[in-house]
């Protein structure tokens, strides 16, 4: 076991998969002589050549698309976008394209690609670069989804991915590269769509994933010391979603509150909290709550920033709420 | 454009001398064989035309009528063993260049189980693994990085193909299509871009629409050598890109070829054509790609209008036989609506 960040398990990933396999490859912007916009390829450049880690224009939706014919064709493209806003420039590639190439071909061609870079607000970014995107990725059939919270989930899940035979939408967050965590010596492969109890309690659920499942932990130590004695279940795959997982730590404590950290409307969050109020309506003792980013684009301002996001105090008052303290 | 033109002068297999038995352009077999492909396409269209009026085909049909000796002239110049077909919606022509099947074909019109993409694709998207045709794909523009990927996929393996990537005069103005030919040429992929100019996106006039309208100089701003083809005659477009691919093969280069063309439908079977002249469309069927071609043969003394009318009843025959396989085929199980979602 030895400690890393979560920047070092996931070039650690990338370059595990490297060695193992000469069809993986690393493309974007800034991957390679610059060593990555938050530093996450550094050293692979050096290490693999510029035929396995290259350098693209600023030309999101043309870099996706030729990764996604290159996967077509054999290889397992990691395409990394700079971050998840600039996606948006791409989403034709990978909503025509890279989800429906399976289904559509009738069942001929598959798509062995990894889509990651970060994803949600970090500090002072405005509007346009504090998006969270899952809500968008997760609707789509063909995508998984994957969403760690820890250096050890991220390492594990990157070689998953990689290793998976279809596109995958792997989301970091800048805020995250550099928590320490953890991780275990040696080979780490975590099968996609296994949730995680990261904390296990008897009184309430919470249910999270990606960066705000550090302030969901921290929100159950709030609690605790109040005597409440939250369970906290780590989603870290979107799609596919470990239902099992949800229900059975619901149908223990009878009570849900579920966080995420994009808009409320059409989200993860409000899916998931659905899932929970239909199938375990006749275990739940309160209706299910909900904290999610505030509606609105993300200010400038940081105490404005600050009150458009999750928070310990929300989450916190979101559990006072389901157990009517 | 100077393009291929070098390249052009020394292409194998045929020449303009008339050293093979007195046919111009190459052997008589292989001409013929061009000429086969081009009736087979047209029959097998109006044959498809003829059951979306019989509603057995649902949805959009674009119909390849006119535009036959494109795909088959560009087709026949490459090796499917190593070589790669990515192609736009309008697809059912590239198929059977291909040499997909004709009742494969006809099944996936009809959303039948046994069609080529189990009923799943449709009319725009017939897909063959296995002769690397990769579509039939229905977004305007959105094929051209993906044929990019294929082409990159060759470059890094060192093995050899190269990748005709086929859109229309509409999909140009896509950016997708600028940020291709930019990445292809810094990372010299072996891919021949094709625009392959009808003259109307949809029902818009290209020309309405397009700051620059001599195509061939699109690729020219990417330093991509760029060269127009006549798309009406089968042996030179045939021609072109053979010496095109050898040269993106053999340079490991693109390269960019405008074809011009005409559809002699319009742009899919709902759309009644209103907003070109019916003369405009008599000049085109006056250099049909097949009555160029048969008349090049006859002339030749190498095919005779018996043989054509033989030819005719063989295809109505392939088509007689698609339709019967297409009817008799079974709907796709229940089941097949979740296969297929995820590997």
């Amino acid at each position: 076991m030895s400690v890393i960040t979560l920047r070092e398990a996931l070039r650690a990933a990338i370059d595990e998969e490297m060695a193992r396999d000469d069809s993986v490859l690393l493309l974007g912007e800034e991957v390679g002589q610059y060593n990555g916009a938050y530093k996450v390829s550094q050293g692979l450049l050096e290490k693999y050549g510029p035929e396995r880690v290259i350098d693209t224009p600023i030309s999101e939706e043309g870099f996706t698309g030729i990764g996604i014919g290159a996967a077509m064709a054999g290889l397992r493209p990691i395409v990394e976008w700079m971050t998840l806003n600039f996606s948006l420039q791409a989403l034709d590639q990978i909503f025509s394209n890279a989800s429906k190439m399976r289904y559509m071909s009738g069942g001929q061609f598959s798509v062995p690609i990894v889509f990651r870079g970060p994803n949600g607000p970090a500090e002072y970014l405005g509007s346009q670069h504090s998006q969270a995107l899952q809500s968008i990725y997760a609707h789509v059939p063909g995508l998984k989804v994957v969403a760690p919270s820890t250096p050890a989930d991220a390492k594990g899940l990157l070689k998953a991915s990689i290793r998976d035979d279809n596109p995958v939408v792997f989301l970091e967050a800048e805020l995250m590269y550099s928590w320490k965590g953890e991780v275990p010596e040696g080979e780490l492969v975590i099968p996609l769509g296994t949730a995680d109890v990261k904390r296990p309690g008897k009184d309430v659920t919470l249910i999270g994933f990606s960066k705000p499942l550090r302030m969901v932990l921290e929100a159950a130590e709030a609690l605790a010391a109040q005597g409440i004695d939250a369970e906290v279940v780590d989603l870290r795959s979107i799609r596919p979603l470990d239902e099992a997982a949800i229900y059975e730590s619901v149908r223990k404590t009878n009570r849900c509150v579920v966080v995420d950290e994009a808009w409320p409307f059409a989200s993860v969050g409000s899916h998931v909290a659905w899932l929970v109020s239909r199938n375990c309506f006749d275990d739940l003792d309160a209706a299910v709550e909900f904290v999610s980013a505030e509606d609105v684009p993300m200010p400038y301002n940081h105490g404005l920033e600050l009150a458009a996001q999750v928070s310990v105090d929300k989450i916190v008052d979101a559990v006072k709420r389901v157990l009517y303290a | 454009m100077a393009g291929t033109k070098g390249a052009r002068a020394s292409a194998p297999a045929v020449s303009d001398n008339g050293a093979a038995g007195g046919v111009r352009g190459g052997d008589a077999g292989f001409q013929i064989e061009l000429l086969r492909k081009m009736l087979l396409i047209r029959r097998f269209e109006e044959r498809a035309a003829q059951m979306y009026g019989l509603k057995k085909i649902g949805g959009f049909c674009h119909l390849y009528i006119g535009q036959e000796a494109v795909a088959v002239g560009a087709i026949a110049a490459i090796d499917l063993a190593k070589d790669y077909v990515v192609a736009a919606y309008r697809d059912h022509g590239y198929a059977l260049a291909c040499g997909m099947e004709p009742r494969l074909l006809m099944a996936e019109l009809f959303g039948k189980a046994t069609g080529v993409s189990r009923g799943k694709g449709g009319s725009m998207h017939f897909f063959d693994a296995g002769r690397h045709m990769y579509g039939g794909n229905g977004i305007v523009g959105a094929q051209i990085p993906v044929a990019t990927g294929v082409a990159m996929k060759i470059r890094y393996r060192r093995d050899g193909g190269v990748v005709l990537c086929w859109f229309g005069d509409g999909a140009i103005h896509q950016g997708s299509f600028h940020e291709s030919l930019n990445m292809a040429k810094i990372w010299n992929l072996p891919i021949v871009y094709i625009c392959e100019n009808n003259h109307y996106g949809m029902g818009t006039d290209f020309r309405r629409v397009s700051s620059v309208t001599d195509f061939a100089v699109m690729g020219s701003s990417y330093g991509i050598p760029g060269s127009q083809v006549n798309g009406m005659d089968v042996l030179e477009v045939y021609r072109e890109v053979l010496a095109a691919a050898e040269r993106a093969r053999s340079e490991s280069t693109p390269i960019f070829l405008e074809v011009l063309t005409y559809r002699y439908r319009g742009h899919s079977m709902s759309d009644p054509a209103k907003y070109r002249t019916p003369e405009e469309l008599e000049s085109y069927k006056k250099q049909d790609p097949i009555l160029i071609q048969r008349s090049r043969m006859t002339e030749s003394g190498a095919f005779s209008d018996a043989d054509f009318t033989a030819l005719d009843a063989e295809f109505k025959a392939v088509c007689d036989d698609a339709v019967r396989f297409a009817e008799e085929s079974p709907e796709p199980d229940p089941a097949a609506l979740y296969q297929d979602v995820y590997a």
